[in-house]
């Protein structure tokens, strides 16, 4: 997923030229607002694929701007960055409208992971998933909760069937860990140690195994990735 | 000579030499009142003794001359006039002279009107008028006047008796009451000084002082025992924080010099853009470890400060327990020890969910860490999951075979960033523990560390919610 264009709301002069610089090399168009009613202006007029919003902004704290673009009706996801990063600050956060949550200090890796996933969420036919999925021979139907790769099935438990299937809801976009304790197991805690990579490992022995093309990646120092990379 | 000049005005300063001086005036003025009274009193008694007695006598007197006249009255008088005492008598012609009596002298016109009075008299033949007395006069017929009457000398007397006895008191009270001031304002000056002496040594940064405890139970020693028990607190706030910021030193630095030896190598090995890449990827890994100790650090910080109020709500332990024992369970099995869970379903408690799941992950993610150890020497055991109803109370228990930890050192590894000796080159960041031990008392619970024979078993322990154990 490249050419997103990103608006980046955040008042630490340094950390908002970084973000427009890092984001704009990972192939990316952004802007950037120094205070919450730039921000705002730029949000309503602009057509972002995703706003990254710190909390505490001058003028108009973040989560003030959210709900006021909400209530304006722009639905341009919204991920907030906040020095708060405790549960209930979550809570307050997604219900200020906000679509993800990300405390400080964060690795740039993960923050744009998740701006993609958000991105791509926007756009598309979003809101409404499909029943099923296919990336290369790999073919997981969300209601039977089957899983095949070329016409083969493959026997998942629940939990591994949920890893997959947010896997491939993803497909070609870098998933870290956060993300998958997150979606798969309904933590927002920071997995210390490599229990994810334990379970995707498991994963990958199950869907991988016997394959010529690998379609579970790790993407170092971010996360996973599956893909085909046959194309 | 200057330590008495700042000693005095010290003295009167202090509060409990203004209390006793004020209890003092007090007392003083209730004696006084009390006195008072106990005069007031005494002398009304015996004034009623006296009139009762007076006019007794003068009823029968009279009947006397109404039955055998005059001279009978006069021989009565003249007879008892002899006898010594108190008593007063006079009888008086028409023209007011003497005929009988022992009463000298009396004010003008006294005899002319009937009645009682008080008046001063002259005894006998005396003409000065230097007596008191209180007498009645009684007018008889044919012009006589009798007058009976009785010295009240001794009430004057008793007045002055409890007039000298209150004088001296006063006086008593007052010497005594300075004394006792004196005294105990001293006494608790020195002890006051003793603390103020004290907290200045420590302010001076003397930690070990401590103030003298009397032993006498009261408020004084009450208060220096409090003080000690501050100090005390302080001190272990004092060292923990040394420790702390000694292990957060050596924990980040670990890291850190990893994190630059990487690079510098990148800088020194590496031709080829895929080896840079490698080294980048590395490097970002470490920065990405550290990132996780501070956040580990900041929310342990924002625990122990007590914001966690909000976004407390029911939920269901049991859930809790089974959900992250089933996340760790890869890791454990692939650390060649496995997970041995038993989870009683219904375990409803008020809280955070999130916090309580990231409680038990640290227990369980330490317990592999440590149990794994002994799997090394072929001696495999699970790492033991339970979750239970204890009367009012749910548990959660993690419990490990591996090397356990000695009692004595149980309080301090629940520190921040305390990792023992033996496990500081061991991977893992020392937070764990701390968290779980915060995250227990925010949600008014308590963590207890103890002997799994051989190995560690830790015990989270929440009052069950309200709602569910109805």
């Amino acid at each position: 997923m490249s050419d997103m264009r990103i608006l980046i709301i955040e008042d630490d002069r340094e950390a908002l030229d970084y973000l427009g610089k890092a984001f704009r090399e990972s192939g990316h168009v952004a802007d950037q607002a120094a205070d919450g009613l730039d921000g705002y202006a730029l949000a309503r007029d602009g057509a972002y694929d995703v706003l990254v919003v710190d909390r505490m902004l001058p003028k108009l704290d973040g989560l003030s701007l959210i709900r006021s673009l909400r209530e304006q009706k722009v639905e341009t996801p919204a991920l907030i960055l906040s020095a708060l990063g405790q549960v209930d600050d979550r809570v307050k956060g997604l219900r200020a409208g906000g679509d993800d949550y990300l405390p400080k200090p964060y690795s740039f890796s993960e923050l744009l992971a998740r701006v993609e996933v958000l991105a791509r969420r926007g756009t598309g036919s979003a809101r409404s998933e499909p029943t099923s999925y296919r990336v290369g021979e790999l073919e997981l139907d969300r209601l039977s909760h089957r899983v095949t790769r070329g016409g083969q099935e493959i026997i998942l438990q629940p939990r591994e069937f949920r890893l997959l299937e947010y896997l491939v809801r993803h497909a070609g976009q870098v998933v870290t860990r956060t993300m998958l304790l997150e979606h798969v197991w309904d933590y927002h805690f920071d997995p210390q140690t490599n229990v994810i990579d334990v379970h995707v490992s498991r994963l990958r022995a199950k869907i991988d195994k016997g394959f010529d093309r690998p379609l579970i990646h790790t993407i170092r120092g971010a996360g996973y990735m599956v893909r085909d990379t046959a194309r | 000579m200057t330590l008495q000049g700042s000693y005095l005005p010290k003295l009167f300063r202090a509060t409990a030499f203004k209390l006793s001086f004020y209890y003092l005036v007090t007392f003083a003025i209730f004696a006084f009142l009390a006195l008072g009274y106990v005069a007031w009193n005494a002398t009304k008694v015996l004034n009623d003794q006296i009139v009762d007695t007076i006019e007794a006598e003068i009823a029968g007197l009279a009947d006397q001359y109404r039955t055998a006249g005059i001279r009978r009255l006069v021989a009565i008088v003249d007879r008892r006039a002899r006898q010594p005492g108190a008593s007063l008598y006079l009888v008086t012609n028409f023209a007011g002279e003497r005929i009988a009596g022992n009463v000298g002298s009396l004010p003008p016109g006294t005899l002319n009107e009937a009645g009682q009075r008080e008046v001063d008299y002259g005894r006998a033949e005396d003409e000065a008028r230097d007596h008191r007395a209180i007498v009645r006069v009684f007018l008889l017929p044919g012009g006589f006047r009798l007058l009976v009457g009785r010295d009240v000398e001794e009430r004057a007397r008793i007045r002055e008796i409890i007039g000298r006895a209150f004088g001296v008191s006063l006086l008593l009270v007052g010497v005594l009451g300075c004394l006792g001031a004196w005294f105990v304002t001293k006494r608790v000056l020195k002890r006051v000084d003793d603390m103020t002496g004290t907290t200045e040594r420590i302010m001076a940064g003397d930690l070990s002082g401590r103030v003298q405890i009397a032993g006498t139970g009261d408020e004084l020693d009450r208060l220096a025992q409090n003080l000690n028990a501050m100090l005390d607190r302080i001190g272990e706030l004092m060292v923990g924080l040394t420790e702390v910021s000694n292990n957060i030193a050596h924990d980040l630095k670990t890291p850190l010099t990893r994190l630059r030896n990487r690079a510098d190598e990148a800088l020194r090995v590496a031709s080829s853009p895929d080896q840079l890449r490698t080294a980048l990827e590395g490097v970002i890994e470490e920065s990405d470890g550290l990132i996780r100790i501070f956040n580990a650090l900041l929310m342990i910080a924002r625990l122990e400060a007590g914001h966690q109020n909000t976004g407390m709500a029911d939920f269901d332990v049991s859930e809790v327990a089974r959900g992250i024992a089933e996340l760790y369970e890869p890791l454990a099995e692939e650390a060649g020890i496995g997970l041995d869970v038993a989870v009683e379903p219904g375990l409803i408690i008020t809280g955070s969910r999130e916090l309580m799941g990231q409680a038990v992950a640290n227990l369980i993610d330490n317990a592999i860490k440590y149990g794994s150890k002994a799997a090394s020497s072929g001696d495999a055991q699970p790492v033991l999951v339970r979750a239970l109803r204890e009367g009012d109370a749910v548990t959660v228990t993690v419990a490990d075979r591996g090397p356990g930890i000695p009692a004595e050192d149980r309080d301090r590894v629940l520190g921040r960033f305390v990792r023992l000796e033996a496990a500081r080159s061991r991977p893992g960041f020392g937070l764990g523990l701390s968290l779980a031990a915060a995250v227990s008392r925010i949600h008014g619970g308590t963590l207890t560390l103890s002997d799994n024979g051989p190995g560690l078993r830790v015990t989270l322990s929440f009052p069950a919610s309200a709602a569910a154990a109805a």
